[in-house]
């Protein structure tokens, strides 16, 4: 969810009101492979992502976009895992842009040449978002635990030359946050038109990275600070939108405009999903596109109705006016937390398992200050940290069971 | 630079920014304007507006065609407002 909760936030939600039928998916993602030359310490794919089947093949994916489309899905992105890593990338966006879609490819650049970013083009592609994982070479090579700094300019300056649109996404923690200024201002020295800023969120592989990632208050008020310069001096030229980490509010986002809403999520193995973590959570039997169709799935799987209207809540979320607002926030979150799916989110102020969030903040802040000189400028000191990595299968842990 | 709407004046020929594209979508019984990771659902007068905003055409124009396709007059201030807003936020780039 880190890259991709504003572009669900920015769709005009229709809403699934209880007694309703729900509107179309009209955001489509599909994380054609879990491989990946990175191994990025914050990445939101599953920890076993290692145990899951077969990859689809082209002409599933491409029934698939066929299906979405028909049911009104406009929005497309491609992820993974490394998008590029898909020798048939080139195929699926033809087909996405033949049916309609607006296509974005959400990559690290790994795999990106000349010669394939002019088929893309030809094929219809509309956008390219790039990953950089700190402004330095030093950062964010480490954070990736790979040599990818100057590859990644390099492709930056091809998607220029290209005419697309340029959009850095950064995913931010604690070792890179102090660095906001120099990546912004490395996006404007690229010629960035939008700029995330993804303060991390706590899934998958940033899970398992928690206390060694989460910033302290005083580092996020810094960086909203720089920020806010950048913005008031370049205004609508360079866009910058700066995803809060939800560790330090009172409210929970809004996940997904609730789940079923307006997204859906295919995972290389066909699996289908109402948020891109929801395969973690308990009891929820997930279709596979190998089985069912896209319409069966979306409106009639007993997985994409589980979270619809409010019936599922449990106090205090049941009588909360802010319900409609927020949802009672993440449902992956509260399970991680919780232990139970259908509790409140806990980064909620009126839920009564809120102390999780500030206890966990708390601690980082103190994991933060012991190791505050060495962690901020020798980050290769900062020990614990799990890289992403396929050799490694990691089942998942709520709170309570971690020591 | 400035965030606020600036005069828009009757010759200048609006297009759908760079970047972005302008499509009808039956599922949404609405135009809806694309851009990277983003979507924005019109209603019907930005879109009747929108969609006439193909670099070619004039505000003036564009104007006259609303006026006749809707057997409307006066509507110059309307649409030169909602041009200047979708200019301030890049979905329209307006050219002399």
């Amino acid at each position: 969810m880190n890259t991709r909760a504003t572009a669900a936030h920015a769709l005009a939600a229709p809403g699934a009101a209880p007694g309703r039928t729900a509107g179309p998916p009209l955001w489509l993602l599909l994380e054609l492979t879990y491989r990946c030359p990175l191994h990025c310490v914050f990445c939101y794919n599953p920890t076993d992502f290692a145990n899951t089947g077969p990859e689809l093949a082209t002409a599933d994916w491409i029934r698939v976009l066929r299906e979405a489309r028909a049911l009104g899905a406009v929005q497309l992105g491609l992820s993974g895992g490394e998008p590029l890593a898909r020798d048939d990338l080139e195929e699926i966006v033809g087909e996405a842009h033949a049916l309609g879609f607006y296509i974005n490819l959400i990559t690290s650049g790994v795999g990106m040449t000349e010669a394939r970013i002019k088929a893309l083009k030809a094929a219809g592609l509309d956008h390219i978002q790039l990953s950089f994982q700190d402004s330095t070479r030093e950062m964010n090579d480490f954070l990736s635990s790979t040599r990818t700094f100057e590859l990644k300019a390099k492709v930056a300056q091809l998607i220029r030359a290209h005419d697309y649109p340029m959009v850095l996404n950064v995913v931010l923690h604690r070792l890179n946050i102090d660095h906001v200024g120099e990546i912004l201002a490395m996006a404007e020295a690229l010629g960035a038109q939008y700029v995330e800023l993804a303060n991390t969120q706590y899934y998958g592989w940033a899970w398992l990275n928690r206390q060694q990632l989460l910033p302290t208050r005083a580092q996020l008020q810094r960086a909203e600070a720089v920020t806010r310069t950048f913005r008031e001096r370049l205004g609508a030229a360079m866009q910058i939108y700066f995803v809060v980490p939800d560790y330090f509010e009172t409210r929970p986002k809004a996940c997904m405009n609730g789940l079923g809403s307006v997204f859906l999520a295919i995972a290389p193995d066909g699996t289908a999903l109402p948020c891109h973590a929801a395969r973690m959570l308990p009891g929820l039997e997930l279709p596979n596109v190998r089985d069912a169709d896209i319409g069966a799935i979306w409106y009639d799987s007993p997985a994409f109705n589980r979270f619809r209207g409010d019936a599922w809540m449990k106090e205090p979320c049941r009588s909360c006016p802010e319900r409609v607002k927020d949802f009672g926030g993440c449902r992956c979150q509260a399970y991680l937390l919780t232990g139970d799916a259908d509790n409140a989110d806990p980064v909620c102020d009126l839920s009564p398992h809120h102390g999780l969030v500030t206890e966990a903040v708390a601690r980082a802040e103190g994991a933060a200050a012991a190791s505050a000189a060495a962690a901020s400028t020798q980050p290769h000191r900062t020990p614990g940290l799990t890289f992403r990595d396929h050799r490694v299968s990691i089942p998942v842990v709520i709170e309570e069971k971690r020591t | 630079m400035s965030d606020t709407p600036r005069d828009i004046p009757l010759s200048s020929r609006p297009a759908i920014a760079h970047g972005m594209r302008l499509q009808w979508e039956a599922a949404q019984d609405a135009h809806v304007l694309l851009y990277p990771e983003g979507m924005v659902k019109l209603n019907g007068t930005a879109g009747a507006i929108m969609s006439r905003c193909d670099g070619v055409r004039t505000v003036a124009d564009i104007v006259a065609d609303l006026e006749r396709t809707y057997s409307q007059s006066g509507l110059t201030k309307d649409v030169v407002a909602f041009v200047a807003l979708a200019v301030q936020r890049r979905w329209l780039e307006a050219f002399p």
